[in-house]
């Protein structure tokens, strides 16, 4: 009977979506107040009845309901509550209930926070996230049902995937989801604009913290992704340019356009249609995401669901988004010009670089995932594109980007000049230079050109991020920095360090696969790796065999690790848990392989230096995200209601 | 004004591709061997060890290989299909019997039926990598003179072998000087 | 003693599991080559190569029988002497290019290999154009002194 609800409510959801999308659109254009309004009451609605569906759902994976075919599908009486509740997500169906959640908890978000904005923008605003919400409900509803009944219901489930036992790999998803969909915001706000066809500078200010948000959260749901393959799949890589990593990836580079672009447009009223276009494409990128991961086009670790019939739903829908997105720019964006200007040296030249730089990026990772794709659609065969191909391109459009960066920081708008600027990054230069060859050359046991450079680029970020804050703190004005400026340096300085353990990871880490016997050793540089003992272990749904694996670092023993191989009873699947001992400066990482005869068994022991930086990087630019979200300037106060389109700069805000 | 076009005209491009794409199957892989020479091989024979079986074995008529293992269950639900295509005669069957255990194999062609003529034993793989196998079961059509005309991946049934490979078949009989 | 047996017996039932699933990644603890640089060359190439059975893994990593069988044949031809493109070529030459992870160089992939350097050409243009007509224009230097810093902020 509870499933049937859930459906309902779904149902009845869809009803709302469709009241919230067109009716606010229709009174947008028709100027009919009446319609406007009714959609933050449908919202509200179709809030109400896609979280009830969702703990409906919820709740039928905690009560262990086998009659549902996806319960019964991903789940097991034998689970422990926390994989059952994360198991709702853990496949395709219960995945896009989770996506649609999440939009709606945005589209209450943005109401709220938008109650001061102008009527008719705000009800544009409003249609828009409807309309979006109208396709996913009825692409879970025709296509994707999650409640659907197993007749008769199984007498205990098939188990959550193993590899989805894990606590990092439950919040991914949420984490992933709230970013990506969180740019269909200014993905609204930028049709909104469009369709009003006017001028309009402030929708920048408006835009911006949203953008940001989603920014946060994406960047947060990536660096998660990623810190769990690395623990957990027992190979201690951290990105393999995989087509649906590369679907997370470029929205994010997008989005990091986004946030740049949305600075211009707010400060001096430039680059309107160019920010537009982004919007609109951050969250197209969102959407091919969606559709490439569950359409079987690309072959992928990660895909969801290869089933053309859905895929040709999602294309016709991301046809139908898209397409009117788009048109709709073609139409109204040469509108949007402006006729300010500026000098060669100044921060409006080196954003639109950063601009030009990030597109290329995504466009980089576009053409290198679709390529297998569009050759054999050319019927030219079947072509790979693995890392090799990613890591070497990648660079091309991303190093520049990182060196104008340092500069570009400290030009002020309008006109600067080199030697002004100059002053500032010399010193920091210098720095970043001498400490790239000094730990290309002395470091380990040396890098080469490449990494030098890498090296160097880090600590010029890192250190050019520095010299704002250094300033206010040599004048002893720290706490009025603002807020965003803040941000911006907090954000920038992760960048710097995320770079910084990439390069030297890649560059510096130690591999060494070895068959041993219980008391056999092996040694990475200074670090003996002992193979004390062998033994079984029980987990709650799965058998294990633990390796014992002490750590000496000069005689001294520093770290007991135990790495698993574990069989999980129900999907009798086997799955590595890696043995990690974590510092700042360097992981060192035991994997357990197979048995080999002879009591031997392969291990895998890795020593990588800096790789916490990767993670910790991302960490501190979604923080540097989050503080410059707090900027007083962004809250949209009463006079925005009234606000006038102004033609030409934006107004300065105190 | 144009350039705001472009946009909308990469997209339409896109979509074009994606719609191609969904009825293509990216995982499975075509053969380059097709319009090519056999690569040749001489394997022990599985029912005696003392005679070779290989591709001089199935020069001078159109033939069929069918790679097979007793591990796997593709290779089972097909074997009705081959055991048909040998009764009705017309091309015959060999078999590679892909790093197998020729015992269980022989057991298994004698309580299945065996509609091979003959086949050659590939204890370590090498041949079926010669020939690009990545997953049994797979068949190839072959011409009498040894070229791959056809591929097929998977098991084979009834209406793949009567619609795609016995026409193909056919027509390089025909084609034989 | 018996906790040796049984972790013998376990060993067992889990071979049996990898092998029936393949989907657990390998540990290629083969002897090293003696000589480094082969041992480098032969990481790389197993590194280059996609197993086809687990198709989003390297034959390095891979558990498949046909990546054990390719890893095998890529030693092999090391020993004999045979170069890197050698090796590649023959595994072109029964698989096709799906096998290479890095795309080869070929009239088919010159988009793809040049793509992003044309791009930043592309982009410089574009920079260079907009620039120029963006510096031809008025800019207000009077609205106040542009170079304080608290401007500078994002």
């Amino acid at each position: 009977m509870i499933p049937e609800l859930g459906q309902f409510a779904l149902i009845i959801a869809l009803c709302l979506a469709l009241v919230q999308g067109v009716m606010p659109l229709a009174g947008a254009q028709t100027r009919n107040r009446a319609w406007m309004a009714i959609g933050k009451p449908a919202a509200a609605g179709q809030f109400v009845f896609v979280l009830l569906s969702f703990l409906v759902l919820t709740w039928a994976f905690i009560q262990n309901d086998f009659s549902v075919t996806y319960v019964a599908s991903h789940s097991n009486s034998a689970l422990p509550l926390m994989y059952r509740i994360s198991a709702v997500w853990g496949a395709h169906e219960g995945s896009l209930l989770l996506w649609i959640l999440v939009l709606n908890i945005w589209i209450i978000s943005a109401i709220i926070g938008g109650r001061h904005l102008p009527e008719i923008f705000n009800a544009r605003v409003v249609g828009v996230l409807g309309l979006v919400s109208v396709g996913f409900l009825a692409f879970i509803l025709f296509t994707s049902n999650p409640f659907d009944r197993l007749i008769p219901a199984a007498m205990d489930g098939r188990d959550l995937n193993p590899l989805l036992q894990d606590p990092a790999l439950a919040i991914h998803p949420p984490m992933l989801y709230f970013g990506y969909v969180g740019f269909a915001v200014p993905f609204a706000f930028a049709i909104a604009v469009l369709l009003e066809g006017r001028q309009a500078t402030d929708w920048a200010r408006w835009a911006k913290p949203w953008a940001t948000m989603s920014w946060v959260f994406l960047t947060l749901g990536i660096a998660l992704g990623s810190w769990w393959a690395y623990y957990e799949l027992g190979w201690g890589g951290w990105w393999f340019w995989d087509p649906v990593e590369n679907a997370s990836f470029m929205p994010w580079l997008m989005g990091t356009a986004l946030i740049h672009s949305l600075s211009v447009t707010e400060k001096r009223g430039l680059f309107k249609s160019w920010t537009l276009l982004l919007a609109i494409s951050a969250f197209s990128l969102s959407l091919l995401g969606t559709f490439l991961v569950r359409s079987g086009v690309l072959v992928s670790v990660h895909a969801f669901a290869s089933d053309p019939e859905r895929g040709l739903f999602i294309l016709i829908f991301l046809c139908v988004v898209v397409g009117a997105a788009l048109t709709l720019y073609a139409w109204r964006a040469p509108r949007m010009t402006s006729d300010a200007g500026f000098a060669a040296f100044s921060r409006e030249s080196f954003l639109l670089a950063n601009n030009i730089l990030l597109v290329i990026a995504t466009f980089v990772v576009l053409i290198g995932t679709l390529f297998p794709l569009v050759m054999d659609a050319l019927g030219q065969g079947k072509y790979s594109v693995g890392p090799q191909y990613f890591a070497a391109v990648f660079i091309i459009p991303t190093l520049p980007m990182v060196l104008l960066l340092g500069v570009g920081m400290h030009t002020a708008w309008r006109r600067d000049n080199w030697n002004r600027v100059s002053r500032h990054v010399r010193i920091g230069a210098a720095l970043a230079l001498a400490l790239g060859i000094a730990i290309s050359l002395l470091a380990w046991d040396g890098g080469g050109v490449l990494s030098a450079i890498g090296v160097f680029a880090a600590f010029w970020v890192m250190i050019a991020s520095l010299v704002d804050p250094l300033a206010f703190l040599r004048k002893g004005q720290l706490r009025r920095m603002p807020l965003a400026l803040w941000g911006m340096s907090i954000a920038h300085f992760g960048l710097g360090v995320f770079i910084l353990g990439a390069v030297v990871t890649e560059t510096y880490s130690v591999e060494r696969d070895e068959a041993l016997r219980v008391g056999e050793s092996t040694s990475v540089g200074q670090f003996e790796f002992r193979f004390d003992d062998l033994r079984q272990v029980e987990g709650p749904n799965y058998t294990a065999v633990e390796a014992v694996i002490s750590i000496f670092d000069g005689g001294e023993e520093i770290a007991v690790l135990l790495p698993q191989k574990r069989v999980y009873r129900v999907q009798q699947s086997p799955m590595t848990e890696s043995g990690i001992d974590a510092r700042l400066g360097r992981d060192l990482y035991v994997a357990l392989g197979d048995p080999l005869g002879g009591n031997a068994w392969s291990l895998r022991v890795q020593y990588k230096p800096l790789v916490r930086l990767i993670w910790l990087g991302c960490i501190i630019m979604s923080i540097g995200g989050l503080v410059a979200v707090g900027d007083r300037r962004y809250r949209i106060a009463r006079q925005d209601a009234t606000a006038k389109i102004p033609a030409g700069t934006a107004r300065e805000t105190g | 004004m144009w350039r705001y076009f472009l946009p909308i005209a990469f997209f339409v491009l896109l979509v074009g591709f994606f719609l191609r794409g969904l009825s293509l199957d990216p995982s499975e892989i075509p053969s380059p061997l097709l319009g090519k020479p056999a690569p040749a091989f001489a394997l022990p024979s599985l029912d005696d060890p003392a005679k070779t079986v290989g591709t001089d074995t199935m020069k001078g008529e159109v033939a069929l290989l069918n790679v097979w293992g007793t591990w796997c269950a593709g290779c089972r639900q097909e074997h009705d299909t081959l055991m048909a295509i040998a009764a009705a005669g017309e091309v015959p069957i060999y078999g590679l019997n892909w790093k197998d255990d020729p015992d269980a194999a022989r057991q298994m062609l004698r309580q299945m039926g065996n509609p091979y003529v003959a086949n050659g034993v590939d204890a370590d793989g090498r041949v079926a990598i010669d020939w690009g196998v990545y997953g049994a079961p797979e068949t190839f059509l072959l011409a009498a003179d040894g070229t791959v005309i056809y591929k097929h991946i998977g098991p084979l049934n009834l209406g793949i072998w009567q619609q795609d490979i016995l026409p193909l078949a056919l027509q390089a009989r025909e084609q034989q000087p | 003693m018996i906790r040796i047996l049984a972790a013998r017996i376990f060993a067992t039932i889990a071979i049996a599991g990898m092998l029936a699933s393949g989907a657990a990644f390998a540990i290629d603890s083969s002897e090293d080559f003696e000589d480094p640089r082969m041992q480098a060359r032969y990481e790389k190439l197993t590194a280059e190569l996609r197993c086809l059975v687990c198709q989003n893994q390297t034959i390095a990593d891979s558990n498949a029988g046909l990546a054990v069988d390719l890893r095998r044949e890529t030693r092999q031809m090391l020993l004999d002497g045979k170069t890197d493109d050698q090796i590649r070529t023959f595994m072109v030459e029964r698989y096709g290019n799906f096998v290479l992870y890095r795309p080869p160089v070929d009239s088919n992939t010159l988009l793809l290999w040049g793509a992003p350097a044309i791009l930043l050409l592309g982009g410089a243009i574009v920079a260079a154009v907009v620039i120029r007509r963006r510096a031809g224009m008025k800019f207000d230097d009077e609205e106040g002194d542009e170079l304080a810093h608290e401007e500078s902020n994002a």
